[in-house]
């Protein structure tokens, strides 16, 4: 028999520091697990020149809040993990335990031989790159978590596949560096950095639209899948900018016949879609702070005549990049909670096992709820939740307020998305 | 407040969605064809049945389809040229895309007009190598008019695209299987 704990926290990232801060507040006896280093996937699973989207302003956790002297800033990787560092301190950290097994118990669960009463999964929304099956390609391939910069990758010229944050990135260092790169583009959120002089972010949080809450958007399965905005932190990246910069766009990889990438007719499509969802986004922000006069995005510009195939075998491309995505590892997890998609079924960060709660994952409580400055409300609502039914009285917290300011949800449906 | 009537039952496809959300089986269809060679390059496609739902389904009445050559690729000219059952599956499935969607943001549609485009290099079915068979490209053009503002219903065509069966038919490679039985 291992020993036993009231409350055990998986994972060190902000989110499960998240849940130690609050469960220190209720004096609730815990440990976070984690299996590499307070803050690894900030260490170990990102590119070297990525800085967060999120302005310096917004890293907000609980009790800690940005104090440094760039407001506006964004983070570099060294100083998204000096932050989180900051926020662990106190917080009973056991580095280098991976959790291989969750399950449920007469009492409660065993996490792996640690005896408990309620378990936070705090293990991070973005553990697996996805990864779509073409079959052997004959092309090296690397997916976000492998590239590192430009100079470790093959030469010769690049297949981006995916327009969201990650591969609008990545395509934009790899073209700076001077390498050809095609950038498949499938459907995508579109994001000025700065609207009417003011980071979009800023609107997204100001006008209360991030904080709108799970049970208060149209459609929560569409919101929570929902791909991530082309932004970049402190650089304007968008797919007219990667044009003018040189880079190919070509529609959704579709498939791979023959060693022939084949890319979807359908790339004018998306391309208006996320054009006229940014437009209405703005408006909604312009709607909501009474101002008058329409600002109008440029249209993406699309190529008249998009390729449609690309031979892998001609040379061409050395490498592909897949930046398709990112989904949870839920595979320790012992206790039925997954949907028939392999997704964790869940009410708001409390599942249906009496005990089991989740942080972390898209639009858990709120539509920031991935980001920094997101956790706290949701937290706060879990710890509390855990801590009534621990004590018997199982129920709702206080309700929470809503949308602060009120969002109307004009075409708010299409539009915030976690990463 | 007037009610929105495009003619389009909303609710009932809604209502399948959901149905359909704890019986993926039941969301398998079969669309079948039989086409038979009359003489020439004509030929008549006869559709009546189809599997959906689970079970065996038909259509209310038997269609036929006549497909033929014009005259000026020296054939008689007794139906469409087989390309261009494209064009006609891709507008009508756009056009019921336009009134679904309107129907389904609650707007008024008085009239759609689609106007549908193939550019096709006849040179490829020829034999010329260096020549695709197919389309080239296809540009279709929708004249509507709605009580909507311009943007709405650039809106409601994006939509309709992106929930289009034929257009994903046409703009992502399927793959076919040819067989004699
Ligand atoms: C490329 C990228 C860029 C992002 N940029 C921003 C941004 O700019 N601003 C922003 O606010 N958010 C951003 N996010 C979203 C989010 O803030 C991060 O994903 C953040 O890391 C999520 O925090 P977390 O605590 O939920 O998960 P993580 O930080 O992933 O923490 C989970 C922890 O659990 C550990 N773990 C996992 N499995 C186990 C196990 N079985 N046993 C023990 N430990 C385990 C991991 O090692 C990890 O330390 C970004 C995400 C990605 C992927």
């Amino acid at each position: 028999m291992g020993d036993s704990v009231t409350t055990v926290v998986v994972g060190a990232g902000h989110a499960g520091l998240a849940a130690s801060h609050f469960l220190r507040r209720r004096g609730i006896d815990h440990v976070v697990l984690e299996r590499g280093q307070v803050a690894n996937s900030w260490r170990t699973e990102r590119w070297d020149s990525l800085r967060l989207l999120t302005p310096n302003w917004l890293s907000r956790l609980p009790g800690l809040d940005y104090d440094g002297d760039d407001p506006d800033g964004y983070m570099t990787m060294d100083e998204v993990v000096a932050f989180i560092e900051r926020f662990a301190a106190g917080a009973p950290v056991r580095t280098g335990v991976n959790v291989t097994s969750v399950r449920r118990t007469g009492e409660g669960f065993a996490v792996g031989d640690l005896r408990c009463r309620s378990v936070v999964i705090a293990t991070g929304a973005c553990n697996v790159p996805v990864v779509p099956d073409f079959g052997d390609l004959g092309v090296p391939q690397v997916t976000p978590f492998g590239y590192r910069n430009p100079d470790r990758l093959p030469d010769g010229g690049v297949l981006v596949v995916g327009a969201s944050a990650t591969g609008v990135q990545i395509a934009a260092e790899l073209r700076r560096a001077g390498r050809q790169v095609v950038l498949s583009v499938g459907e995508h959120t579109r994001m000025p950095r700065r609207h009417r002089g003011r980071d979009v972010l800023w609107w997204m949080h100001e006008s209360g639209l991030w904080a709108q809450r799970y049970d208060e958007v149209e459609d929560l399965d569409r919101a929570r899948r929902l791909p991530s905005p082309q932004l970049a932190g402190g650089a304007d990246v968008d797919l007219n900018t990667l044009t003018e910069a040189g880079v190919e766009l070509v529609g959704r990889l579709a498939t791979v016949r023959d060693g022939w990438a084949l890319f979807s007719g359908g790339l004018r499509n998306v391309c208006s879609l996320a054009d006229l969802k940014a437009n209405r986004m703005l408006a909604g922000f312009d709607e909501w702070a009474g101002l008058t006069g329409r600002v109008v995005l440029e249209p993406t510009r699309v190529p008249a005549k998009p390729r449609l195939r690309l031979d892998l075998g001609s040379g061409e491309i050395g490498t592909i990049v897949w930046a398709t995505g990112f989904r949870p590892d839920h595979s320790w997890l012992q206790v039925p909670v997954l949907d028939e998609k392999g997704r964790l079924r869940h009410d708001g960060g409390v599942t249906e096992v009496p005990g089991l709660y989740a942080l972390g994952l898209p639009v858990l409580r709120r539509r920031r709820s991935t980001f920094l400055h997101g956790i706290e409300d949701d937290a706060r609502y879990v710890v509390d939740h855990l801590v009534r039914t621990l004590s018997g009285t199982p129920g709702r917290p206080e309700s929470e307020a809503g949308s602060t300011l009120g969002w109307n949800g004009h075409g708010s449906g299409d539009i915030v998305s976690p990463r | 407040m007037t009610v929105t009537d495009n003619g389009v039952n909303v609710q009932a496809l809604l209502d399948a969605r959901e149905a359909l959300k704890g019986a993926p089986e039941a969301a398998r269809f079969t669309w079948r064809a039989t086409s038979k060679w009359d003489r020439g390059v004509h030929c008549t496609t006869t559709i009546e049945n189809f599997y959906g739902l689970g079970a065996e389904q038909s259509h209310k009445a038997k269609s036929e389809f006549a497909a033929d050559h014009p005259e000026v690729f020296a054939a008689e000219d007794n139906g469409i040229t087989p390309i261009e059952y494209l064009l006609v599956g891709l507008a009508s499935c756009l056009t019921a895309g336009v009134a679904s969607v309107a129907q389904n943001r609650g707007i008024q549609l008085r009239s759609v007009t689609a106007v549908v485009e193939g550019n096709h290099d006849i040179r490829g079915i020829l034999g010329d190598p260096d020549v695709r068979n197919g389309y080239n490209d296809i540009k279709v053009t929708f004249d509507i008019d709605a009580d909507a503002s311009k943007e709405d219903i650039e809106a409601i065509v994006a939509q309709s695209q992106k929930r289009s069966a034929v257009f994903d038919a046409l703009t992502n490679p399927t793959d076919v299987t040819v067989e004699v039985a």
